[in-house]
């Protein structure tokens, strides 16, 4: 295991503050622990927990770091590895995929040319597959940036789908 | 009988979720005022007069876990609404949460006054995020009004709520690695005995319910004329949310009072399949649910009439309708999937079971299995619902095994395989 010296990457000033701000949205409390990561993944530009993030966050919250990493691989809602600014989840529940999700996943495929688990060159969109996100009234639907993009079943309706949340990506900065 | 009634849902649409003046203007906080006025055991009381069932899936008696939780002598106490609804198929919390937060809000005080306990934590999914400011300016609200806080409208009642989220665990929906999670930590269930009505929450003694059931009660103590207990059938008196998806045409959230058939949820409700498909199977309650052959779609939704007919799940609610285009196989094997992901790992049966299952539904796929691979199948499923450790693991293999008493035709052995 590396320590923490040791690592390339390190929190920029900036950033630091900002997990700073968000800490204290939750009372510096160990507890609220998965509450504390994903607002850090959200603010984290590819929407992963780095290291030195997590080596910080075990030092300011006095936790242990296997704790820390015992919650990020746990869940799957919390990701360790770098993915894209907009991460674009499909559900793989039976309720979407016998509504065709495979062809929302081709559709995607085609028009961003990745696959599963794979990045655009300019780090802008990747593509994952996730259980059930309870949208099942609006299948076949992809989730992005915490909202539900449903009814997706022409690739037409998938490109208005996308080109909405670049606008939205947009305007939220 | 009415198809479609409204009294878990009377509030969707005639109150602005976001404000607690709007929702004290359709009556809101009224049945908080009379609950102050109550004993815990009188508030409990009403629930099992109305025999309400806990909404999340186990169906467990909700007036007996309020007297139980109430019986418990101990300092502290909390009460926590599981709103990690993980079921695939299932979105009636959601739209539970979005439509009448702040019903939910009451029922969970309620809650506090009546077993006495002085935190409520609302575990939400990560997936509802969007619904995280909705339900937090609605407990700043509340706690300004002075219906959260110190002293609740001046009954010396000290209660404060918390809004916990998850982040992606199936698993997390059953009480104690819910519990776990909400401590910080990665929700692995725990071995039980003790149970989270003696030692949930940071260990305290846990009242746990559903979003739905929360939202029940503010209704049932106002409900003077009966109008609950007048719904449904005589041995499953009452309403129900439901949420059908699948191959129908008009998928959604409806309330429907107990009693009606699978097939009228199907064609009145859901407006019938896509292109009026023949149906080849329903599932009911979500992944954990069993599977419902075309013959069976006459069975009355009651807890009672499913059971007799083999299928045990109202569950969470789900309704999953499937046509033809999909093969009995092919839908469990999106289910080992599903299940194969989710476990937690921690315990054996459940971890290596689900991957054995999924490999001989593969081969089953395939054309290539044999008579002792369905034999296998079948024992690898007994094993799972009787030694796992909790109840993913027990109910996982569910809609395997039903579909191997219903579907017996889809496990035949190929012909030309069975020579080789």
């Amino acid at each position: 295991m590396k320590t923490f010296e040791q690592f390339p990457e390190q929190i920029t000033d900036d950033f630091a503050n900002k997990m700073d701000d968000i800490l204290q949205r939750h009372d510096n409390d160990p507890k609220k622990l998965i509450g504390i990561l994903l607002d850090i993944q959200d603010a984290v530009d590819l929407h992963y927990i780095t290291q030195p993030i997590a080596y910080r966050l075990a030092k300011r919250l006095n936790i242990k770091i296997t704790q820390i990493y015992d919650v990020l691989t746990f869940y799957a809602g919390l990701y360790t590895q770098p993915r894209a600014h907009f991460c674009i989840q499909i559900c793989d529940s039976a309720p979407c995929r016998v509504n065709d999700s495979e062809g929302l996943h081709v559709a995607l495929k085609d028009i961003l040319g990745i696959d599963i688990g794979e990045v655009t060159y300019d780090n802008r969109f990747t593509l994952e597959k996730v259980p059930c996100f309870g949208a099942c009234d609006v299948s076949p639907a992809f989730r992005a940036g915490g909202k539900v993009y449903g009814r997706l079943s022409t690739r037409e309706s998938v490109i208005d789908a996308l080109k909405e949340l670049m606008r939205e990506g947009e305007s939220n900065g | 009988m009415a198809k479609t009634v409204s009294f878990i849902s009377r509030n969707f649409g005639t109150y602005a979720p976001s404000s607690l003046d709007s929702y004290e203007s359709v009556g809101g906080f009224q049945a908080l005022r009379k609950a102050l006025t109550m004993d815990g055991y009188d508030i409990a009381a009403v629930l099992s007069k109305n025999q309400v069932q806990g909404r999340g899936g186990a169906a467990y008696d909700m007036g007996k876990k309020w007297s139980q939780a109430r019986d418990v002598e101990a300092p502290l106490k909390c009460v926590v609404c599981n709103a990690d609804e993980g079921e695939p198929g299932t979105f009636k919390d959601r739209e539970i949460l979005t439509r009448d937060p702040f019903q939910m809000l009451e029922g969970m005080i309620i809650a506090g006054w009546a077993v006495n306990a002085q935190d409520g934590y609302i575990y939400m999914r990560e997936e509802y995020s969007h619904l995280r400011p909705l339900l937090l300016s609605a407990i700043d609200q509340c706690e300004k009004k002075g219906y959260l806080g110190e002293d609740i409208l001046g009954s010396g009642f000290r209660y404060r709520l918390h809004l916990y989220s998850g982040a992606g665990a199936y698993v997390c929906g059953e009480g104690s690695a819910l519990s776990e999670s909400i401590e910080g930590k990665a929700g692995r269930p725990r071995l039980k005995p003790p149970y989270i009505k003696q030692s949930g929450v940071y260990h305290l003694p846990t009242c746990m319910n559903n979003v739905e059931s929360f939202t029940l009660v503010p209704g049932l103590l106002m409900d003077e004329q009966g109008f609950y207990r007048s719904q449904g059938t005589r041995d499953c008196p009452g309403t129900k949310m439901i949420s059908v998806c699948g191959n129908v045409k008009q998928p959604g959230v409806f309330e429907i009072p107990f009693g009606l058939t699978i097939r009228e949820i199907i064609d009145d409700l859901a407006g019938g399949t896509q292109d009026n498909r023949p149906i080849r199977l329903v599932q009911l309650g979500g992944a954990s649910g069993r599977l419902a052959s075309p013959s069976m779609l006459d069975t009355p939704y009651t807890y009672r009439d499913m059971e007799r007919a083999g299928l045990t799940a109202i569950g969470s609610g789900a309704v999953l309708v499937v046509d033809n285009r999909t093969s009995v196989v092919g839908f469990l094997r999106m289910t080992q999937e599903f299940f194969c992901h989710e476990s937690c790992g921690q315990c054996t049966p459940c971890r290596e079971g689900n991957r054995h299952i999924k490999l001989l539904l593969d081969k089953i796929a395939a054309g290539e299995h044999t008579l002792r691979d369905v034999a296998t199948l079948s024992k690898f499923a007994n094993i799972m619902c009787n030694a796992s450790l909790c109840g993913l693991g027990e109910t996982a293999q569910s809609a395997l095994l039903s579909a191997m008493e219903h579907f017996p035709d889809a496990f035949q052995i190929k012909r030309e395989v069975a020579i080789r």
